[in-house]
């Protein structure tokens, strides 16, 4: 018990904090390390599947971290690989099995992308770069500070593919019917851009996100 | 038979490109292409992975995994066993021990790519073109071995095309005035999606 009250109350201490507001922005996962970018463009095209999905990350990851913390000094190093598969794949199959009973039609949209979580380079690379080094409890925050980080690109580039890819947002329409152009009448002066729905246009959205954060935050520019 | 093999041949290299029409396998082809030398190495390293597991997950697929697959050959006590909830954890074991065969491979007979190949070897493992590729495969519900063998090297050859064209022309951006905070990954993202535009003119092919 006294270990658990110790671990509490460094639970909110300075660097732990850290360890969840970093990959917000300085760090982040998306736009900085480069890893998760598979997932993250493929179920943009609408926000319900992105808020998913990243919910989805957030569990395999936070769990994910936590185990393999748990037994770090156990695994030998050479099939270190196939371990942390093994523990990613078994908490996916939970995450599989769960949407198909309880969201059967967002399991459906997300297709694929659900067994692809196992292949998402976050949950690799932050086993490899900090799960194998550091305590439970620290995997844990680290866990979900990066999931949040991760969620945070995910609907925000839903968010502007669905509103003016479909002009809706969770699937409610937010643009005025009477914009519209309307061929009977000859009123109206909007239409949706129907490209915003095609895979291409998520790879530009991310990378206009990262010209706007890497013009805010000059430490990030890459040398050509 | 032959034909129907040659237009998904086709249509995995241009029309479903793993990369430009389904975004898979990104983090190694943002990472690794830099130069065009280890990008033809990793991109043959990826084609020649996903050639081998493809046709040996369709064996699994459909003599274990499938509802009823166990029945085919172990006798009909096992005709109502359903291990599909299996795949996930099958499929990444036998990639992950094929990318480990491929390392060794590698580093015996050509230890100059393996040096210049470097910790992205063994991040195939995780390369999700490789684990999307089998899952596709099951999607579709491929009905010969051959046919998955195509789909793998289709999509492999498709996946080593992209990374090839992008480093191609990151060498060359270099020269190039680009903002200073689009520079590096912000530019690469906004060409793929440039390239991927293009890849889109094949979309209305039928074959």
């Amino acid at each position: 018990m006294s270990t658990e009250v110790k671990q509490k109350e460094a639970l909110f201490s300075k660097k732990n904090r850290k360890l969840i507001s970093d990959p917000f922005n300085d760090n982040n996962p998306i736009t900085v390390q480069v890893l998760g970018i598979c997932s993250a463009l493929a179920i943009t095209v609408k926000l319900e599947p992105a808020i998913v999905m990243s919910l989805s990350v957030m569990f395999v990851l936070a769990a994910g971290n936590v185990i393999i913390s748990l037994i770090r000094n156990l695994i030998p190093n050479r099939i270190r690989i196939i371990v942390q598969l093994v523990v990613v794949a078994s908490l996916v199959i939970l995450v599989d099995q769960f949407l198909k009973a309880y969201a059967y039609d967002v399991s459906k949209q997300l297709s694929v992308f659900v067994g692809l979580i196992i292949t998402n380079c976050i949950i690799m690379g932050r086993f490899e770069a900090f799960a194998l080094g550091n305590g439970p409890c620290k995997a844990f925050m680290d866990g979900i500070g990066n999931s949040i980080g991760y969620g945070v690109i995910l609907i925000a580039v839903a968010f502007f593919r669905e509103l003016l890819g479909s002009g809706t947002l969770l699937g409610f329409p937010v643009i005025p019917q009477s914009w519209y152009i309307n061929a009977d009448t000859g009123t109206g002066f909007y239409a949706n851009n129907g490209f915003f729905l095609f895979p291409p246009m998520a790879l530009i959205v991310v990378g206009l996100i990262i010209w706007a954060q890497r013009a805010k935050n000059t430490k990030l520019i890459e040398e050509n | 038979m032959f034909q129907e093999l040659i237009n998904l041949f086709v249509r995995s290299i241009f029309i479903e490109n793993m990369i430009f029409a389904y975004f898979l396998g990104m983090c190694s082809y943002l990472a690794v292409s830099k130069t065009v030398k280890t990008a033809v190495g990793l991109g043959i390293a990826v084609t020649f992975v996903l050639v081998i597991t493809l046709p040996v997950n369709w064996l699994l697929e459909n003599y274990v995994l499938q509802p009823g697959a166990l029945g085919k050959w172990l006798g009909a006590g096992f005709e109502d066993v359903d291990l599909s909830f299996l795949s996930f954890i099958m499929f990444i074991a036998v990639i992950a021990s094929m990318v480990q065969l491929i390392e060794m491979i590698v580093e015996k007979f050509a230890p100059a790519l393996y040096s210049a190949l470097g910790i992205f070897l063994p991040l195939i493992a995780v390369n999700c073109s490789i684990l999307g590729g089998s899952l596709f495969m099951q999607e579709r519900a491929f009905g010969t071995i051959a046919e998955a063998a195509v789909y793998g090297l289709g999509s492999g050859i498709g996946w080593f095309l992209a990374i090839v064209a992008i480093a191609a022309i990151r060498e060359k951006i270099r020269y190039s005035n680009v903002p200073a905070p689009l520079r590096g990954l912000g530019i690469t993202f906004i060409i793929t999606g440039l390239m991927g535009i293009a890849f889109m003119s094949f979309m209305g092919i039928k074959l």
